[in-house]
């Protein structure tokens, strides 16, 4: 029952991505799409030549049934990679999806073992309580004199 | 923390700050550096008639007016009758014209060549790869390759005029 309700969850969640995958708004691509003479504009922000030419290249596809990675892959293969707004996950590019996530993740450990060494290196005692001190001698027997005379 | 454990983990941090800063630093040496001189970055791209590759070392020899352009550039328009006019006036004296067409769809840049009747090799740098070898930030762009493969005279940022394409391939040519 459990995997179920997972699973329906899952299917809820990708069926927006898939439909955008299969059926692209011209808005979402020019999104998505660098002007490449305005970087780093994108082509919903541009009006140069190259802009205008490459909307109207993405709405022609998207009439033609083209996907939504098909078309940015036309673009690629005339434009470069660098006409993605996004790095694509693959190759030398994962590294800048992962990296983040590394780094947030080192951070966390780091942190961790600074707070458990920093717990470890406190006296013990109850929460509240004073940390117990160490007197010297001299002062320990000063204090007992005093509690004597106070007793007495 | 071990002594020996604090201070490798102190040298792997380091180490990998200066790794990430030389990395920065190449980066920025290597970015839209434009070669003005020395040796023309080489290149192989897809000729815009589909039939074969263009490689820039095949003209070892001759002299090349590497011409960097898109459909798209109103000034592009005005220069290619110049080129085409200059490539007819100097192929026979061991001159050879190159359009790099990029940025651009590769369709839009073939029609271009037909429209103005272009005779000289066209390729298509779909990655974008040899302008940013050649440091192009805009169009049009072009540089004069001696016999040697090394970039001579000018670098003309903007259309080339048929005074500025002669003077450039007679330097090539005597270099």
């Amino acid at each position: 029952m459990r995997l179920l309700a997972i699973a329906a969850a899952a299917l809820f969640l990708a069926a927006p991505a898939l439909a955008s995958e299969r059926h692209p708004t011209p808005a979402e691509i020019e999104s998505e799409v660098i002007c490449p003479v305005c970087n780093p504009e994108t082509l919903d922000q541009s009006n140069s030549a190259i802009a205008q030419r490459m909307k109207a290249f993405i709405k022609e596809r998207i009439a033609a049934g083209d996907t939504k990675s098909r078309i940015e892959a036309k673009l690629v293969a005339n434009f470069g990679e660098s006409v993605l707004a996004s790095p694509p996950k693959k190759g030398f590019n994962l590294l800048a999806w992962v990296l983040p996530f590394v780094g947030v993740g080192l951070g966390a450990v780091a942190l961790a073992a600074l707070a458990w060494r920093w717990s470890r290196s406190r006296p013990r005692g109850e929460p509240g309580e004073a940390p117990a001190r160490q007197l010297d001698p001299e002062a320990e027997r000063r204090v007992d004199e005093a509690l004597a005379r106070f007793d007495g | 923390m071990p002594r020996a454990l604090k201070l490798t983990a102190q040298a792997l941090a380091l180490g990998l700050v200066a790794a990430l800063l030389a990395l920065l630093g190449w980066r920025l040496s290597h970015d839209g550096q434009s070669p003005a001189k020395g040796p023309a970055p080489r290149f192989s791209l897809p000729r815009l008639d589909g039939s074969g590759d263009v490689e820039l070392s095949a003209f070892r020899g001759k002299a090349v007016v590497l011409n960097f352009w898109a459909s798209w550039c109103y000034p592009c328009k005005r220069e290619a009758p110049e080129l085409e006019a200059a490539w007819k006036r100097w192929r026979e004296r061991g001159v050879v014209v190159v359009g790099v067409d990029a940025r651009d769809f590769s369709g839009d840049a073939k029609k271009f060549g037909e429209k103005f009747d272009l005779t000289y090799p066209l390729v298509h740098d779909g990655s974008g790869t040899v302008i940013g070898d050649y440091g192009v930030t805009g169009f049009p762009e072009t540089f004069f390759v001696d016999r040697s493969g090394h970039i001579v005279g000018d670098h003309v940022d903007g259309p080339v005029s048929r005074e500025l394409l002669d003077r450039n391939i007679q330097l090539a040519l005597r270099s």
